[in-house]
Order: C-alpha cells, then sequence, then structure tokens
C-alpha cells in the first residue's frame, strides 16, 4: 500500500515522470491563461458600480488563491519531509516558497491598485490585508531559513517548522473578512453557495483561476526539477544524464 | 506506521495545534483592535473612546448625504440598523461612495456627538453585475415597490437586495 508513496518520494522518479507531464500541463496553462485573459480583460461585460476598474478581480483572486493553497503545498510537503524524511517533499517545500511569494505580492500589489479606485485607497490595516502581508513575511521567512544554514538537513527542518506554525494564518486570511470588520468585502466565490457574481463575469474568472492552478503546477515542477538535479548532482543517474544529453543534442544541432 | 515516525507525525501535530491555541488566543485578546472600524451601535452606546481617533463604519443612510454649494464639505449618516451617526467631511469622497452603500470614516467624535471624518473611504460589496443587469434589475425593483405601494404599504427600510 505505500510503495506507490515511497516510490513518489525518489527524486529520480519524479524527475522522469514530472518531465513527462510537463509540456502538457504548460500548453495547458497558457491556453488556460490567455483565454482567461481575453476573455475577462476583453469580452466579460463592466461592473455596474465599478466599471472596467473590477477587472483586476481576473489576476488578484486567482494570485490570492494559489497565494493561500501554495502555503498548504509548503507546509503539508514540509510536514512529509519531516516524518518521513523524504528527500523529494524537502525539496517541493523549498521549490513552493519562492512560487507563494511572488504571488503572494502579486495579490498585495493587485489589491493596492484595485483599492485606490474603489474604496479611495491603497492601503488599509484591516484583518486581511494586514494576515496576507504576514503571509508573505512568512514565505520571506522560509526562503531565508533555507539559505541560513550549512547543512541542508537543519535548513529544512527548520523551514518546515515554521511553515507548519505559519499554517495557523491561512483560515485566519480566508476567514478574516467574516471574523473582523474590515475595508475589504467578503467572499464572492463560496464553496456552499453560488457566487454572488455574474456569470457572464464569473466564466472567466473560473478559467483564471484553473490557469493559475496549472501554472502554480508547472512553476513548482519547474523549480522542483532544478532543485533534484543540484542536490543530486553527485548521483550516478544524474551524472549519466548530463553526459548523455548534451552530446546528442550538439549533434542535433549541427544536423 | 514506524513507531519513529509516528512520534514525529505527533510532534508535527503538537506544532500546529499548539501555534493555532496561541494565535487563537492572541486574536481572542486583541479582537476589538483588529475590527477596522466601530459600528454606530457602538458609537452611539459609548463604546467607542472618545476624543481619539477611531474609525466608524456602516451603511450611507438613503437621502442623507448633503453637499455644500461652495465648499467640499459633506455630511451624512451612517448606519448598522440599530442606531445612526452623523459624519462631517470636508474633502473628496471616493467614487463609489454613495447612499445605501457601506463607508468607513476616520476621525474623532465631537461632544455633540458628531462624528468629524479627516478620511472617508468607501467600501463596496461582494457583488457584481453588469450595468444592463443592475438597470433591468432596479427597474424590476421599482415596480415591485410601485406595485406594493398600491396595494398594502410596507417598510420601505428592508435591506437593499442589491444584487
Amino acid at each position: 500500500m505505500w510503495q506507490w508513496f515511497h516510490r513518489l518520494g525518489s527524486p529520480r522518479w519524479f524527475y522522469n515522470t514530472s518531465g513527462k507531464w510537463l509540456p502538457w500541463l504548460s500548453v495547458l496553462a497558457a491556453i488556460l491563461l490567455s483565454l482567461g485573459v481575453v476573455w475577462g480583460l476583453g469580452f466579460a461585460p463592466q461592473d455596474a458600480k465599478q466599471g472596467n476598474s473590477f477587472r483586476i478581480i481576473y489576476i488578484h483572486v486567482p494570485a490570492s488563491f494559489l497565494a493561500l493553497a501554495g502555503y498548504y503545498v509548503m507546509a503539508i510537503s514540509g510536514a512529509v519531509g519531516l516524518i518521513w524524511k523524504m528527500k523529494l517533499a524537502d525539496m517541493v517545500m523549498k521549490s513552493a516558497a519562492p512560487i507563494g511569494a511572488v504571488l503572494t505580492f502579486v495579490a498585495l500589489v493587485t489589491g493596492a491598485i484595485w483599492g485606490k479606485p474603489t474604496w479611495g485607497t491603497y492601503w488599509v490595516w484591516d484583518a486581511r490585508i494586514t494576515s496576507m502581508l504576514v503571509l508573505f513575511f512568512l514565505y520571506l521567512g522560509v526562503i531565508a531559513l533555507q539559505y541560513s544554514y550549512t547543512s541542508q538537513d537543519a535548513a529544512s527542518k527548520a523551514s518546515a517548522v515554521l511553515s507548519l506554525v505559519g499554517m495557523v494564518n491561512i483560515p485566519i486570511i480566508y476567514k478574516s473578512v467574516d471574523w473582523w470588520y474590515t475595508l475589504h468585502q467578503p467572499a464572492t466565490i463560496r464553496l456552499t453557495e453560488a457566487p454572488s457574481m455574474h456569470p457572464d463575469m464569473f466564466h472567466p474568472l473560473l478559467v483564471m483561476i484553473l490557469g493559475f492552478y496549472c501554472f502554480y503546477a508547472v512553476a513548482l515542477i519547474l523549480n522542483t526539477r532544478v532543485e533534484i538535479l543540484y542536490r543530486e548532482r553527485r548521483t550516478r543517474w544524474v551524472q549519466d544524464m548530463v553526459l548523455e544529453t548534451p552530446v546528442s543534442e550538439i549533434r542535433e544541432g549541427q544536423n | 506506521m514506524h513507531p519513529i515516525r509516528r512520534q514525529r507525525l505527533f510532534m508535527v501535530i503538537f506544532i500546529v495545534v499548539v501555534a493555532s491555541v496561541a494565535v487563537g488566543l492572541l486574536s481572542y485578546a486583541l479582537r476589538e483592535n483588529i475590527n477596522l472600524f466601530y459600528a454606530p451601535s457602538d458609537i452611539v452606546s459609548g463604546k467607542a473612546p472618545e476624543g481619539v481617533h477611531i474609525r466608524a463604519g456602516g451603511m450611507v443612510v438613503d437621502g442623507s448625504l448633503e453637499r455644500a454649494d461652495d465648499s467640499l464639505f459633506a455630511r451624512f449618516q451612517i448606519t448598522d440598523g440599530e442606531a445612526d451617526v452623523e459624519v462631517h467631511y470636508t474633502g473628496i469622497l471616493p467614487d463609489l461612495f454613495a447612499e445605501g452603500e457601506a463607508a468607513v470614516a476616520t476621525g474623532e467624535l465631537d461632544n455633540n456627538g458628531v462624528f468629524m471624518a479627516s478620511e472617508v473611504l468607501a467600501k463596496h460589496d461582494e457583488n457584481y453585475t453588469p450595468p444592463e443587469v443592475a438597470d433591468a434589475m432596479e427597474a424590476a425593483h421599482q415596480r415591485a415597490a410601485d406595485a406594493a405601494d398600491n396595494s398594502v404599504p410596507t417598510d420601505s427600510t428592508t435591506p437593499a437586495d442589491d444584487y
């Protein structure tokens, strides 16, 4: 029963399998993102109150979704790394941190740009925005911890513990608009109810969210593959691959 | 599961639980300070401090907005359904500021219970509607209201279902 789990933990197996998925995922992400951008920015109707400025939702909401979901990816890989000492899990944790940090940054910046024409201010210290800023610092903390130890093992342990502690923040971000008085409006997309958004506006948003999920998967796989090659650089399979590939590629280039 | 792994698993659960409890207690203790603004009923009942800078948030009462002709002065009332607070403000109101919409004002309460605002922000809701649909719904709403007016008098202060 645990066999698949242990096989998943083999960097070599992951490197080979993800290499097969990568082109498909990249194409899917590119299609979904370009469809969503053109549909959302060009064809979706404008909002009755906010006009065209609401269209930043097509970047803001998907980026925020993945900033939160990506934190779970990072923290859960950290936990798996701590419990099973799985090398691949540590690599995924390290690779997820910069992607999550960038997405959180995008969410914060697009939110600020959106805030000026609608609320009348770029920034306000309400619970949603502040907890999102804390998430950004948590990601930066994990990145910093990764480079603060000479031993990779110690770095993985420390960043896994920080990721797990910081996981408390995710439900807080999500529920902040319901638990406290905030300037940020409550969620438009809810699990249990229909979205409080016209379908013509919601469908492109859904496409963008799916596109961001695929893009996240592509970015995470690419980052993890680099990390695998670097950490496994002294192993036989990586050296064999490095010795083999360039020759054939050079020949192809010459022909 | 291997005993050592099980022990590590408990350690991980322990970290998550302890961190959650710590942050939970912290935010419980600070809950009043985490709120961005005071509701009008908090201000009227005296829960909000006087003479210090606070924020007041609520729905702008329909028909309460008055603008001065010769300056940027504006006065309006905000409500949470239980109490109203009069807000005075001199400055440019955000584009989305409107009667029947939520707003958050920063400022101080004066001795007469008037909120002297130095900044007013609009708080938009989570609903997004194309203009045509909004117009159609507004018209339908109007028709329903007219029909209701003709038959039986109803209270006109039901919260706006503006989706």
